[in-house]
């Protein structure tokens, strides 16, 4: 029990962690994978701002005065704010991959007229079938 | 979106302070959280809100897209612009400190304050661009795929 | 160090080649875009492209006879402040990296004129631009956060790059979209690994970090995020069984892009896996040799003999060569899991020549679809004869892909092949000359049909343009040249290789000594 609660924020990160990663796997649905990257992304924000406590410990902001003098109380604890500005570029790039993931479901659903994969995935098969039927036979496909 | 009279009022009153609030959240980051990120966004929800509310005409009349564009492209160079400079001052690639050799904090002080505008610029940018792409989707669902 | 006087040197020109090498491409991208112009979009791609390269050989010659260069970004000393470290491996890498963007980029106009509307060619070489920024971002940084960052910017781009292909086959989509998710999810891996790291050392300056690491002996936070970054890696590596985004996407991304990121990205990932597995954690770490053993060399075999195998049967030039990318990277592994001095060297010199030979290879690839469209063998019959310099150029690399005597491709597989033999792996050496007779079949078929049959009427019967032979040709000559001169590849690559195996014993004295420089 002391094993489990001592070490809450890493068992929370692993589920969190492997329910993003299934979604991933499990779901056929793009958007629902994309849903699936974004909790498995943010697990991992999750296992990097809660190493970044320290317990009892402040947001790490020294207080200065109105002449801009900062006094720095060596009783007070701070977090560590590395692992904060470390995840903060991650959720830039988490943004960044969601949208450009979604805007590619966008054109995908253009061009194919759905978002399923296993549509997807038989229309190509359907194209790669017809192709090897002009250009004769071919091993691999999307393997 | 005639009828939503409560909305439409509401939304005026608001995006003018939003926007004040993310400059606020811009230039007091060096005191108390914020900065360029946060404001940026900021700044972005309220083209964001007025282009839900009154469509994306209306905003794209005040915030075109090509401006847009320029904008992300603007506030990277102003970021490695800011670093450039302090190479010509003959320091390191964002030595800050150089913009005051003898009181390397206060020049500290003006680097952030310029690295974050930039940064503020390209997210207000980015965001809002994301936005765009995504509503001048002409929509194709019909009424059957609901 | 805020307020006190410190007697300052102002830095020159010289002393900034390392960032000026990321920052050329990285402010050429938002000029692009600011101009706006598609007619500047170009020269300005090719210049800053061009720029990076110069800068990259300067840095080469001043690394390759071992030591190395040290950058503190922002005036902050490492192991604070985020360090770009330059030696003689990722000098040589980017000398790669920068070279194949420089002889690509003219190449790609007439491509991209062909294959891209209009109105995203502006955007597409900002994008260009950025992935070239990360790719040799992640190279050059001795900040493992900062590899993670760089290697997304040039994910990104890639995802981007790929899907343009979607204007002449939409499968681009899904197959950007699949590397976008299995991209995605090595990154995330490789962050998940870094984490780790931290947690246990509370560092992240590569240097610092293997120093500490050294120290910890048999901890399994460690153990765990060597696991979590050789798998997230090994995914941008395509390492055989994560290979599985890779045919997809070089085949139906545009001829220019594949043929710039067979060259390079692979390489730039096979990099980071060199240094994190030689440099960040030591060679002898127990638990990591074992796997490096035992884990990727059977792994590279695997991909060596099926990866080939399956090239074999294609009916497609473009993916028959994805799949001849695959077994080539299981050639580079192979070097790593050999795990001596000419292993690593082999890999070194695999990464560059593969490099050159799959840039001339899918150049070729690019100059045939514009005549035919397609690169499906019975429609590129005998184009070979119709197009003489790409059709011999396919054959100089081709043969550079099976290994033979006076070409680049033989000299990597020679020092392979000796690296095997001074571990006694006889059947390995063996291994490595069957996979090649594999090679040998594959490249034949695209030979028989490039010459050995008639070309068809329904194709335009031209030679390529010269914007295109030219970069062609001058790869291909590379191919020759790096055949029989071997100084620079061979030198640069057995100095990488010292390095890297010195490990981090050799790290750690030389941020050391670093550090004590710079009191």
């Amino acid at each position: 029990m002391e094993f489990f609660l001592g070490h809450m924020n890493y068992w929370l990160f692993i589920v969190l962690m492997m329910t993003g990663l299934y979604i991933v796997v499990a779901r056929g649905n793009l958007v629902k994978k994309i849903v699936g990257l974004n909790v498995f992304q943010v697990s991992v924000f999750m296992l990097y701002i809660s190493i970044g406590k320290v317990t009892g410990g402040t947001a790490p902001i020294f207080p200065t005065d109105l002449q801009g003098h900062i006094e720095i109380d060596p009783d007070i604890v701070y977090s560590n704010p590395l692992p904060h500005v470390l995840i903060l570029t991650a959720i830039v790039v988490g943004i960044a991959t969601t949208s450009l993931g979604l805007a590619l479901v966008v054109r995908i659903r253009e061009e194919y007229g759905s978002i399923e994969e296993q549509d997807i995935l038989d229309i190509d098969a359907a194209a790669a079938r017809e192709e090897n039927r002009q250009h004769g036979d071919a091993m691999g496909g999307r393997a | 979106m005639r009828h939503h009279l409560i909305l439409r009022v509401v939304t005026k009153l608001l995006v003018g302070t939003i926007i004040l609030f993310a400059f606020y959240v811009q230039f007091h980051g060096d005191f108390s959280p914020g900065g360029g990120f946060q404001a940026g966004v900021i700044m972005a929800v309220a083209f964001i809100l007025y282009g839900v509310v009154f469509g994306l005409r209306h905003v794209q009349s005040v915030f075109p897209i090509w401006l847009v564009h320029k904008l992300v492209a603007l506030g990277v160079l102003i970021y490695a612009g800011t670093g450039v400079w302090n190479m010509v001052l003959g320091y390191e690639f964002l030595h800050y400190g150089s913009f005051n050799p003898h009181h390397m904090s206060h020049g500290q002080h003006w680097g952030i304050l310029a690295v974050e505008f930039g940064v503020g610029v390209t997210v207000t940018g980015v965001m809002v661009a994301i936005y765009y792409a995504f509503a001048a989707r002409p929509p194709h669902i019909g009424d059957d795929d609901w | 160090m805020a307020a006190e006087e410190v007697h300052h040197v102002a830095l020159t020109l010289r002393d900034h080649l390392p960032v000026l090498q990321i920052l050329i491409p990285f402010c050429a991208a938002p000029l692009v875009v600011l101009f706006g112009s598609r007619t500047l979009a170009w020269p300005m791609a090719f210049a800053a492209s061009g720029l990076a390269f110069l800068c990259s050989i300067y840095l080469l010659m001043q690394v390759i006879d071992g030591g190395f260069i040290s950058y503190h970004l922002g005036g902050w000393a490492p192991p604070l402040g985020i360090e770009y470290r330059v030696d003689a491996a990722n000098a040589f890498v980017v000398f790669l990296i920068s070279g194949i963007a420089t002889v690509v980029l003219p190449f790609a106009r007439a491509s991209v004129n062909e294959e891209i509307p209009q109105k995203n060619h502006t955007l597409f070489y900002a994008c260009f631009l950025l992935c070239l920024t990360g790719l040799l971002g992640m190279v050059i940084t001795g900040d493992a956060f900062n590899v993670f960052v760089f290697l997304e910017i040039s994910s990104l781009s890639t995802y981007v790059l790929v899907s343009q292909g979607s204007f002449t086959d939409k499968r681009a989509l899904s197959a950007a979209y699949d590397y976008l998710i299995l991209g995605t999810i090595g990154a995330t891996f490789f962050v998940i690994g870094l984490g780790f790291l931290y947690m246990a050392t509370g560092t992240l300056n590569m240097a610092d970090l293997a120093g500490r690491i050294a120290l910890l002996e048999d901890n399994r936070t460690v153990q765990a995020a060597f696991a979590f970054i050789v798998v997230g890696i090994g995914l941008k590596v395509a390492m055989f069984p994560l290979h599985l985004w890779l045919p997809n996407a070089y085949v139906y991304a545009p001829s220019a892009v594949t043929a710039f990121l067979a060259a390079t990205a692979t390489k730039a990932a096979v990099y980071v896996l060199l240094r994190f597995m030689f440099s960040v954690f030591q060679p002898d770490f127990v638990f990591g040799s074992l796997a490096i053993t035992w884990i990727i060399g059977p792994l590279a075999v695997l991909a060596m003999f099926i990866a080939s195998f399956v090239a074999v049967f294609q009916n497609n030039f473009k993916r028959m060569l994805a799949y001849s990318s695959i077994a080539q990277i299981g050639y580079m592994l192979l070097g790593i899991a050999i795990l001596n001095v000419n292993g690593l060297t082999a890999t070194m010199v695999h990464l560059f020549n593969h490099g050159i030979t799959k840039a001339a290879l899918f150049m070729a690839v690019g100059a045939i679809i514009l005549r035919t469209g397609t690169t499906f063998y019975d429609r590129i019959a005998g184009m070979g004869r119709v197009m003489p310099l790409t059709g011999a150029a396919v054959v100089v690399g081709g043969l550079s892909l099976i290994g033979v005597p006076g070409t680049a491709g033989f000299i990597s597989k020679w020092v392979l092949v000796q690296a095997a033999l001074d571990n006694g792996w006889w059947w390995m050496a063996l291994a490595i000359m069957l996979s090649s007779l594999l090679a040998v079949v594959y490249v034949w078929r695209v030979v028989e049909a490039l010459y050995l049959q008639a070309p068809s009427d329904d194709v335009v019967h031209k030679e390529a343009p010269l914007s295109m032979l030219v970069p062609l040709w001058i790869m291909a000559g590379a191919c020759i040249w790096f055949g029989f001169d071997t100084d620079i590849t061979l030198g640069a690559a057995r100095t990488a290789a010292e390095g890297l195996l010195a490990g981090s014993a050799g790290m750690a004295e030389i941020s050391t000594a670093a550090a004590q420089a710079a009191h």
